[in-house]
This record gives structure tokens, sequence and C-alpha cells, in this order.
């Protein structure tokens, strides 16, 4: 819906900034204005719109399983319970299928970042203006709704599973059991500075492209949501083609966040269980 | 594109959320999964069991009637074998009393003949010594001519 006076460049700007909080560099804190004086916060800046969007999506989560938990039924369920329990089961069951240890944590964990990124993801769907425009009304000038979409949001849960990673690597291995792990695995042992390289590199890259390919692929979906808003300021047929292109891509885009936070869940449990696998039986 | 202090926030959310999850909502929903699953598997397994009992029951069923048509046939048999050799009996026993009867009845009408012709046999003497004194106007001594008349009596 972009009105006469925002140019195209503006308008995807605008759906690209976030809310930022921080400290300006005459020392106020206060909410950025606009994307210069964002990027002049720094790093102690946070940005309420994704990080409010992700707690509030995480906390509806934890309210509608911990209510069809605390309802649960061992007789025949209900509808809901129904459904809740066939996304528990399915997640549950690949976990169990990855990661052999004994964890109770993992299975939880797969079901919650499932579940939460889901709901970030579906946020997508959302037609890009609605929510925005609404915060705009009401007088926030930025407004992302989508949490996925903040490189933030994924790299802050894919640093999380890096910590998990480590801790339990060191918990299982002992850091002189991790730290041969890293130095003595691909090449003999005398090429131990190599091998520690080449597993360092190996091992960031798994929170690395863990965090970056959710964000990219979601990020990569608003954009062409975005542009095919663009549309609807054209002519009658460029609008006509924009609804097409609208309904095409989101039903497209229903595959992606559905895939997105399974690949996000289930290469955690591997993580998880690599973390876990002290090479005794290989 | 700013990387700030958003990125640690998450990572806290995530384990906080995770953490929940795994604490309050994980027991009760998969215990209640783990029981209902148990629940069915005894369901079935119960089902099967029955199914079993009931083709046995039924097997069982099939031979106590196979027995007892078995048992029937044999009684009808028997009994029919009896009707037959007690009406063999009867007519037996009938024919022989019948021939009984015919004997005794054959032997009181000869008695009764016999008697008859005894009878008769006194009387013809007797006539015969009336016919005689009439033709001879003279009586007959019964004593003397006791032999000749004997004598006729026997061939009457």
């Amino acid at each position: 819906m972009a009105t006469g006076e925002v140019t195209s460049a503006e308008y995807i700007e605008h759906h690209l900034s976030n809310l930022t909080y921080g400290r300006m560099p005459d020392g106020t804190w206060q909410f950025a204005q606009n994307p210069a004086e964002a990027a002049e916060m720094g790093f102690w800046a946070i940005h309420v719109d994704s990080f409010a969007w992700s707690l509030g999506l995480g906390v509806l989560f934890l309210l509608i399983f911990g209510i069809v938990g605390r309802r649960a039924t061992s007789g025949v369920p209900g509808m809901f319970q129904c459904a809740i329990e066939m996304i528990v089961e399915m997640i549950e069951e690949i976990a169990r299928d990855i990661f052999t240890y004994k964890n109770d944590y993992v299975a939880p964990m797969a079901v919650t970042v499932f579940v939460w990124v889901f709901l970030m993801n579906l946020m997508d769907l959302v037609p890009v203006d609605w929510i925005p425009h609404l915060a705009t009304m009401l007088g926030v000038h930025y407004m992302r709704i989508v949490p996925t979409t903040d490189v933030n949001v994924t790299m802050g849960m894919a640093l999380f599973v890096f910590a998990m990673i480590l801790f339990f690597s060191i918990w299982k291995k002992g850091i002189g059991g991790f730290l041969a792990e890293l130095s003595f695995h691909p090449f003999p042992k005398f090429l131990a500075p190599l091998n520690f390289v080449l597993e360092g590199i190996t091992l960031l890259t798994k929170p690395l492209s863990l965090g970056l390919r959710l964000f990219g692929n979601l990020y990569a979906g608003e954009l062409i949501f975005v542009l095919i808003c663009l549309l609807f300021s054209g002519g009658i047929v460029l609008t006509l083609s924009g609804v097409v292109l609208q309904w095409a891509w989101a039903a497209f885009h229903v595959l992606i966040i559905t895939l997105q936070a399974f690949i996000f869940s289930i290469l955690t449990v591997v993580y998880m269980s690599q973390a876990y696998d002290t090479g005794e039986d290989h | 594109m700013n990387i700030n202090i958003t990125i640690l926030w998450s990572s806290i959310a995530f384990f906080i959320f995770t953490w929940s999850c795994w604490y309050f909502i994980w027991p009760p929903l998969v215990n209640a999964i783990r029981t209902r699953q148990q629940t069915i598997a005894d369901g079935i397994e119960n089902a099967e069991t029955a199914a079993r009992d009931l083709a046995q029951a039924e097997q069982q069923a099939d031979e106590i009637m196979r027995n007892a048509r078995h048992e029937a046939q044999t009684i009808l048999d028997q009994a029919r074998s009896q009707a037959t050799s007690m009406v063999e009996a009867a007519k037996t026993e009938a024919r022989e009393e019948g021939e009984r009867l015919k004997a005794a009845g054959v032997a009181e009408i000869e008695q009764e003949a016999n008697r008859i012709r005894e009878a008769l046999r006194s009387d013809v003497a007797a006539l015969a010594v009336q016919g005689a004194e009439k033709i001879l106007e003279t009586n007959i001594d019964g004593d003397k001519h006791r032999e000749l008349l004997e004598k006729l009596a026997a061939e009457l």
C-alpha cells in the first residue's frame, strides 16, 4: 500500500527496518527514528519488534501446549489434543531415531524449536502491510512481525544450540576428549594443527549455517512478499497479477516455513547427537 | 541488518522456552500419549485373545454338536431295532397263543364228539335192543347178549 509520496525504495527499506530501541550517540535512550539512527546505536540496541513477537509467539506455544498438556487425557482425545499430540509424536519419534542417547531434554527441545520457529515463520503469511500499517496508525513507525527474518533472532537461537553443542561435548568427552576429537580426526596425529583448524571450522559452521539458513529463507520470502505488494500501487493489470502472485507465493511459502522449522529442529537434534557421540561405536 | 544485543536475548528466550516445555509441558502430554498407547495395545491384545477363544469355543461347539448328532442317530437306530424285535416277539407270541387256542378248541371239539359218540353208542345199543325185542316180541336177556351188543356198539 505504497502511497504516492513513498518511493519503492523507501517502501522496501521501511519494511526491512526493525523497531530499534537503544542509546543514541548523544547519550539518550530512545527508539530509532530511521535506519541510520538504528545503525548508530551499535551493539547495545535491541530490536523491540522482532524480540517481542518472538517472545509472544513462544508464550503462545507454551500456553497452547501447556493447556492441552494439563487437560490431556489418556482416554479418547479431542480434536485439538489429537493435533497437538500428532506434532509432539512426529517430532519426538524422529528425535528419538536420531538421538539415541539418554537425555530427556532433547525431544522437548526439538518440539519447542519446531513449533516456535513454525509460529514465527507463520507470521510471514500475514499480508505484509496489515500490522505495520496498524502500528503506524498507533504511532509506531517500524514494525517487522516475522522474527525469523531478523538475523539476531535466528542467530541467537543458533548460538544457544552452539552453546549446548559445546556443553554436551565437554560433558560427555571431557575437555581433553573434545580437543582430541577436534585435533586427531581427518588426518594423522602429527597434522594436529591442520586438523584443529578444519574441525574448528566445521564446528563453527554448524551454528552459522543453522541460523543463516532460516534467516535467509524467511528474509527472502518476506522480501518477495514486499515486492509483490509493490505491484498493488500499479494499474489494474499489475494489481490483478499481484493478487495472483501473492496467492501463489503464499501457497508455496506454506511449504517453506514448515520445512525450515522442521530443518532447524531436526538439525538441532543431529548436532546434539554428534555432541554426545564419543566415537566409541565406530 | 544490525547485529545487536537482541541476539543474546533471543538465546535466553530460546533457553527459557525449551526449558519450560521440558519441565511443564512435556511430562503430562507424553504421559497421556504413553498411557493411551498402552491402553490401545492392551485392547488389541485382548481382542486377539477373545478372537482366539471364540474360534476355540466354536470348534468345541462343533464337536459337541457332532457327538450329539451321532449319539442321537445311535439311539434312533437302537430304538428302531428294538421296536422291530418287539413287534416280532409280539407276532410270535400271538401266533403261538392262536395255535394254543386252536389246539384247545380242537381238543374240546374232539372231546365233545367222543362224548356224543359214547352217548350215541349207548343209545344205539338200547335202540337195537328195543328193535330186536319188537322183532322177537321177547325180552332179550341183556346179560346173554351183552357181548353181541357191545360188538355192535363198537362197530358204530
